[in-house]
């Protein structure tokens, strides 16, 4: 067994506020699911979301614990997506957009000056809808794309990690044989769990998934929950759906968001997963669940 | 009567209308068809023409012996075939980095408002007659220099060849779906090397096509070089000198009064057709073998 420490901090002229991470990754003669690292807490504090001048989430305050199961759910353009992609920064990709209040990563505030939304990036993954294997890569150069654009090109490393990711995302049997092949030419469940190996070989903290399996078929779907509810073990997951049944099964907690009058997204309710869906304590949140409306 | 009642029954035109229908779709399709043919005539009959006129002369002295004395048969345009090969290559070779990084500029960096009008002045340089891109290589390099030159008449196919395969690379970036860009994004990887190691290699086919037509295009340029390399008799490979290119030769040639001239300037036409298309299956070959590994 072998470790390898990678420094991952560049010298930015600026204060950083995350602090730099070392990766320590074991690696073992045989891959397997347990590494000695775990998920870390999320909290979101007065979150708002703007689209322009457009406020599309108001006030969302939030705790999400390590290693759990997060759900966030709620009618169509509540802004669950919009929530989570405040989480790693994504949402201010979108020309226009922006993002007030403060979400902190173990502790450490991602919105604060000085801090480099590259480096958030690396240690909250996600997982989008569709799934967007990089076209012109193979399915190994897929998994390791994270580390290679980084920078790192030891090959027996790079082996090492795309198998535990592989194996990780439950990928491993059904493509050991074809490595080299197109990342495009696999179903799409197969790609999505693709996704989800390449998002975990940079080893994050937490796993974003923005409805992981709304475009797969009823199987990928079943396989997709049951990894997130493996992945619990060494990340913390936050997943975003729009299918209520899925919630309750796969979450530990669940948060549920609706449309306010203002047209901006609000939390309703917030607690473990099963008290939500037996007990709820806001009229609004047991007319969702009951499908009164959404 | 209603959809629901009488089923197919409900659906059918009556016997005449159909007919005249069917009829106009026939006289239709063979329009259409007889419009592509006549969009590839023009190319057969220059292909057929070519060939007839142009084989009989097609030999290796050709590419590799110098012209004779006007009137003497033998020889052959080796300084045209090296100074096109030549000035092709480097116009290409200096033009191609400003194209694709201007094309990356306007689709990805340049905000709404700039990128319009960048395109917009990217047309117009697209659009200025070549002999006018000559004549400002003669007032930017020959005046200067005191002399005709190589180096002039490469400039002027680089101005040529840059809005060509700018405008591409921008359109082919702009066909990247934006989920592969997010993907990167989410993976922590900055911006700029996402366009490079992400983004540009999934446009690299198309890029790849503009530069095939951007060189196809400059290697048949007559009028731009005619100020600028001014064309020479003897095979020179200096870019500080006046150099020959195949369209020159095959002017010169054709226009003057010696059977000799006329038999070398059609196979020199067609080596220049030829010389196009091994170099566009050449590029294609290549593009889709590095897209498979």
């Amino acid at each position: 067994m072998s470790t390898m420490t990678r420094e991952t901090s560049e010298a930015t002229p600026s204060a950083q506020v995350v602090r730099p991470r070392a990766i320590n990754i074991e690696v073992a003669a045989q891959p397997t699911t347990s590494v000695d690292k775990a998920g870390v807490a999320v909290d979101v504090e007065h979150l708002d979301a703007y689209y322009g001048e457009h406020r599309v989430l108001r006030d969302i305050s939030l705790a999400v614990r390590p290693n759990s199961v997060t759900a966030v759910i709620g009618p169509s353009g509540c802004g669950k997506s919009t929530l989570i992609r405040c989480l790693n920064r994504m949402h201010e990709v979108t020309p226009g957009a922006r993002a007030e209040g403060q979400v902190s990563l173990d502790g450490d505030p991602i919105y604060a000056d000085g801090v480099d939304p590259v480096r958030v990036r690396q240690r909250i993954g996600m997982v989008f809808q569709r799934p967007n294997p990089f076209p012109s890569m193979s399915i190994f150069d897929n998994v390791v794309a994270g580390l290679k654009l980084a920078g790192i090109r030891d090959r027996n490393l790079l082996n090492e990690v795309a198998e535990r990711s592989l194996h990780r995302a439950a990928l491993w049997d059904e493509v050991r044989d074809k490595l080299h092949v197109s990342g495009g030419a696999l179903s799409g469940g197969q790609q999505q769990r693709l996704c989800i190996a390449r998002a975990i070989a940079v080893e994050p903290e937490v796993i974003l998934m923005d409805e992981p399996a709304s475009a797969l078929d009823p199987m990928s779907t079943l396989k997709i929950e049951e990894l997130a509810r493996e992945l619990k073990a060494n990340y913390t997951i936050v997943i975003v759906t729009h299918n209520m049944q899925q919630a309750a099964r796969v979450s530990d907690h669940t948060a549920f968001l609706t449309v306010g009058e203002d047209r901006a997204g609000y939390l309703v309710e917030e607690g473990p997963t099963a008290q939500i869906f037996t007990n709820p304590a806001n009229k609004l949140t047991e007319d969702y669940i009951t499908g009164r409306f959404g | 009567m209603t959809p629901a009642a009488g089923g197919m029954a409900a659906m059918r035109i009556p016997g005449r209308r159909m007919r005249r229908r069917r009829t106009t779709d026939r006289i239709m399709s063979g329009l259409l068809w007889l419009a592509a043919v006549l969009a590839i005539v023009p190319l057969v009959l220059v292909l057929v023409f070519l060939l007839i006129n142009g084989l009989p002369g097609l030999n290796l002295d050709l590419l590799t012996k110098l012209p004779r004395p006007p009137g003497e048969p033998g020889g052959g345009v080796a300084p045209a075939f090296v100074g096109t090969l030549m000035m092709v290559g480097l116009g290409t070779l200096i033009g191609t980095p400003i194209a694709v990084l201007a094309g990356v500029y306007i689709r990805e960096y340049a905000g709404g408002r700039g990128a319009t009008v960048i395109r917009f002045l990217v047309d117009v340089l697209a659009g200025i007659p070549s002999i006018t891109i000559g004549l400002f290589a003669y007032g930017f390099v020959v005046v200067p220099m005191g002399s005709f030159s190589a180096i002039a008449g490469i400039v002027a196919l680089a101005i040529i060849l840059i809005p060509i395969v700018a405008r591409i690379t921008d359109e082919m970036l702009g066909l990247v779906p934006a989920t592969v860009r997010e993907a990167s994004y989410a993976l922590g990887v900055p911006r700029w090397k996402t366009i490079v190691r992400v983004v540009l290699p999934a446009a690299a086919t198309g890029i790849g096509t503009g530069v095939l037509l951007g060189v196809a295009r400059i290697a048949g340029e007559t009028a731009p070089l005619i100020f600028t390399t001014l064309g020479n008799r003897t095979l020179s490979t200096s870019l500080n000198e006046p150099m020959d290119a195949l369209p020159l030769r095959i002017w010169v040639y054709a226009e003057g009064p010696y059977a000799s001239w006329h038999q070398q300037a059609w196979a020199a036409a067609l080596v220049l057709v030829l010389l196009v298309l091994v170099f566009s299956l050449g590029t294609r070959l290549l593009l889709r073998r590095s897209h498979r590994s």
